[in-house]
């Protein structure tokens, strides 16, 4: 075992943790702990843009996306995070132009700007050209972009370092951040990171659906071990399911799609998002639209022999734009369903996409131990976070500005603690549950297979927590989920070396997933109502009254060692904006 | 054995039911922790051949061989983890369908070349990343920043616009016979990544990273011999990039 001290340690090398190293390395000694090799992190597959009211090519302020964000966020936003939002993407973008990011530029040189889904003029009187973007690959561009400039500024990164605990210890009755333990992949050594601020930004969680946007290491690492830490998470109910993925295989094909001209179409060659969304019809926000794919479906308005999936139209757009703007959608069309789409509609179905709930933080990117206490020291930022600026849906662009303004602020916030504060004192036997839990899969006599419980677990995912749910099929899922956690204690992994030990780690994410997907289960049960991308067919309407309040799921272990989750809530943060009906 | 007189349908004729067919995978296994050598093994496996070399991969590894070990994370050609050497050729694996590449005989998969294998496909990437960060491959500007964004044409922009697609895979790189020889070389991933910056109006670097590049281990070590621009599963210009940047370094006009 080998123990390190830094000022600041990060977990995670995506969009938001590349954000934040770029600042605290600036203000403190800090390392960076990634899983993958910082440019291997999903925030590169975004696609379509970056929100920000620049009103290069049309008049726009930050107010008006502020109001965009809250009524997409179905009223569960936390207005005071949204508006900050909006206010901070302009220097956010203007931020990553001066880093040297490839925007597409308008015909006087300044940053082009394009529409997407739920971004309005004047609190929605039509659709704004508000995402900055570079062709249909703007979170490559982030990605290689915050990567060169971390490069420029000598951060120092521990790569395919997983960070499997968070050490907390009481100090004068406060519980405070201490340090992260971390399992080196190359040697299956255990590191100990001793640090004075930490902050979590290791992303999302979207690999327990089947059909996903997500890439496969997507597995909720930080979001789980906190949780076991006995901290809570927000609104995990919350889930995006992005409306255009490629069917059957879930690869994401950008809403920037849309923003171009391309339509969605029934069998029957109609364009139905014009029954849902009179206004902006192909460009209203996910959930609504997810939800309309799904009701053709099952009115039987789906295509193909099974009549299982809609079609994303873009043959009247010309090939030059098609090339010029959305080159790489393109050709994942061409690659992985042999479409052409210059002349053939391509096949989409919904795909499990983001996670609006997370690790609860305030606008400092500080995490909260319950409604109102921050742990000293601790601090998340991007798609691991729930500020929230998302609430029960995020609008398509306002990721990679969540990444850009969180990640920042969190990055500064955990470094001028660090200046402030001194180390606090390791825990006994830090490593002591890391060991615990590698040995114990690692010698492990059992005779499950992780892929198995893996498969089972997407499945009853897909099939009960989806687009549309019920109070019986979140029950099934629930069940399901408890009876998989309970063949996962018999799991077994067949690599028992130390090298490059991906047989291990994959076994110890599905551990992670089966505790998220089960949060997820049980908050989505408790939560009777319907509400951005959570709709319960027996609850079809929003209700104010009960539930206008964030979940804060909290895991309780009794003294026989059983394990529950106690549901709490957290109210939620309106400033100037009152829940209205939300219709485009 | 019977000598049947009821006709069974031939394979080909089951109804689309299945796609299914029967593919080998003969994968180059090492761990250095079991054996100081490296050997082949075949994985016979059914299969749809409109799945990923990648689905293949994870079908042995969940159901067959746990310790079969490999990189990969988007599984749809963005990230850049999974550049192999497939059928003798670097793809990504997440990339390549099984029934563009003849299914009919074994699909032999290895690791990338030139760079240290640390445990079947996976290589040791520092070198190659070393390299990357050898070109300052960052935005270079002098004097004091604009209150707004700094203006560029769409044309200017499109001069370089080819470069920004590199995911820093190393398949190119590790296609080139003059790395393979000599671990010293840039490389063209390093050049493709100093070209988008030296071609970029707005950076002010250019001449130093000319400069770096201009150095034995540099850009001249090339050879044109192609390899670079196939082997890129982005589409590059690999090769012409390269050819760039000599130009720029012999009229320093760019």
């Amino acid at each position: 075992m080998q123990i390190h001290k830094y000022d600041t340690v990060i977990v995670g090398a995506g969009g938001a943790g590349m954000r934040a190293a770029i600042e605290s390395t600036k203000r403190s000694r800090t390392a960076v702990l990634t899983k993958l090799y910082p440019t291997r992190s999903h925030t590169g597959a975004a696609q379509g843009g970056m929100a920000a009211a620049l009103a290069n090519v049309e008049e726009d302020n930050w107010e008006w996306h502020t109001f965009d964000t809250v009524k997409g966020g179905d009223y569960l936003v936390d207005q005071d995070a949204a508006e900050i939002l909006a206010k901070e993407a302009i220097d956010s973008v203007l931020d990553l132009e001066k880093m040297g990011l490839p925007f597409n530029r308008t015909p006087e040189g300044r940053i082009d700007q394009r529409r997407f889904g739920g971004h309005t003029r004047n609190h929605g009187e039509a659709a704004v050209r508000r995402s900055c973007y570079a062709s249909d690959r703007t979170g490559h561009m982030i990605l290689q972009t915050l990567y060169q400039a971390c490069v420029k500024e000598g951060v120092e990164f521990f790569n395919e370092f997983y960070v499997l605990d968070l050490l907390l210890n009481e100090v004068d009755g406060v519980k405070r951040a201490s340090g992260v333990v971390a399992y080196e992949l190359a040697t299956g050594e255990i590191h100990v990171f001793q640090a004075k601020a930490i902050v979590f930004a290791s992303g999302g969680t979207g690999k327990f659906f089947k059909v996903s946007s997500n890439a496969h290491t997507l597995t909720g690492d930080g979001q789980a071990l906190v949780y076991r830490r006995g901290l809570p998470l927000e609104d995990m109910e919350f889930f995006q399911f992005h409306p255009t993925g490629i069917w059957r295989m879930g690869i994401l094909l950008t809403e920037g799609a849309r923003g171009e001209g391309g339509i969605l179409r029934n069998k029957d060659g109609e364009r139905f998002m014009e029954r849902y969304a009179p206004t902006i019809k192909d460009l209203a926000p996910r959930d609504m639209v997810s939800r309309a794919i799904y009701t053709e479906i099952r009115e039987g308005r789906g295509c193909g022999p099974d009549g299982d999936h809609v079609m994303l139209d873009l043959t009247h757009l010309p090939p030059e734009q098609l090339d010029a703007k959305l080159p790489d959608i393109t050709e994942f069309a061409r690659t992985y369903l042999g479409i052409e789409p210059y002349t053939d509609p391509i096949p989409i179905q919904p795909t499990a996409h983001y996670a609006m709930g997370g690790i609860p933080t305030n606008v400092k990117g500080e995490v909260l131990l319950d409604n109102t206490t921050v742990i000293p020291g601790l601090y998340a930022a991007g798609e691991v976070a729930c500020v929230s600026v998302h609430g029960a849906n995020r609008l398509g662009t306002n990721s990679l500005l969540d990444i850009n303004v969180f990640g920042r602020r969190a990055g500064i916030a955990a470094a001028e603690y660090a200046a402030k504060h001194d180390y606090v004192e390791l825990p006994e036997r830090p490593e002591s549950l890391v060991v615990e839990l590698i040995e114990g899969l690692r010698e492990g006599a059992g005779t499950e297979r992780a892929s198995d419980i893996r498969g089972a677990l997407q499945l009853t995912m897909d099939t009960n927590a989806m687009v549309y749910r019920t109070e019986q099929t979140l029950k099934q899922a629930v069940e399901d989920i408890a009876e998989l956690k309970r063949r996962y204690k018999n799991v077994s992994v067949q690599d028992k070396g130390r090298r490059y030990n991906t047989d291990l780690l994959e076994a110890v994410e599905l551990g992670n997933l089966l505790d998220l997907a089960e949060v997820l289960a049980v908050s989505a049960l408790a939560r009777k109502e319907s509400r951005g991308g959570h709709y319960r067919e027996d609850y079809p309407t929003r209700d104010d009254v009960n539930f206008m309040r964030h979940t804060m799921a909290y895991r309780e272990v009794g003294d026989d060692g059983t394990e529950s989750i106690r549901l709490d809530y957290k109210p939620v943060v309106q400033t100037r904006y009152q829940p209205m009906e939300r219709k485009y | 054995m019977s000598t049947a007189t009821v006709e069974t349908p031939p394979q080909d004729a089951v109804p689309a039911a299945s796609h299914l067919i029967t593919v080998t995978f003969r994968l180059r296994r090492f761990n250095p922790e079991v054996s100081a050598e490296a050997a082949w093994v075949d994985y016979p496996l059914e299969i749809d051949p409109k799945e990923r070399v990648l689905d293949a991969l994870h079908k042995i590894k969940w159901e067959i061989d746990g310790t079969l070990t490999f990189r990969r994370s988007c599984a749809h050609g963005i990230c850049g983890s999974d550049a192999m050497r497939i059928n003798g050729r670097n793809r990504l694996a997440c990339k390549t369908l099984i029934k563009d590449i003849n299914p009919e005989k074994p699909i032999t998969v290895e690791p990338i070349k030139g760079l240290a294998v640390l445990k079947d496909l996976v290589v040791d990437m520092e070198p190659f990343f070393q390299a990357y960060r050898d070109v300052m491959p960052f935005l270079i500007t002098t004097g004091n920043e604009p209150t707004r964004e700094r203006l560029q044409s769409p044309e200017d922009r499109e001069r370089f616009d080819d470069t920004t697609k590199c995911i820093l895979c190393a398949a190119c790189t590790t296609s080139c016979p003059v790395f393979w020889n000599d671990g010293q070389y840039f490389g063209p991933a390093a050049i493709v990544n100093a070209h988008r910056f030296i071609f970029d109006s707005r950076d002010e670097g250019g001449e130093q990273r000319l400069e770096i590049l201009n150095e034995k281990d540099g850009v001249w070590r090339c050879r044109t011999t192609f390899n670079c621009t196939d082997a890129c599963p982005r589409g590059i210009e690999v090769t012409k990039a390269i050819q760039e940047v000599k130009r720029a370094l012999i009229t320093r006009r760019f």
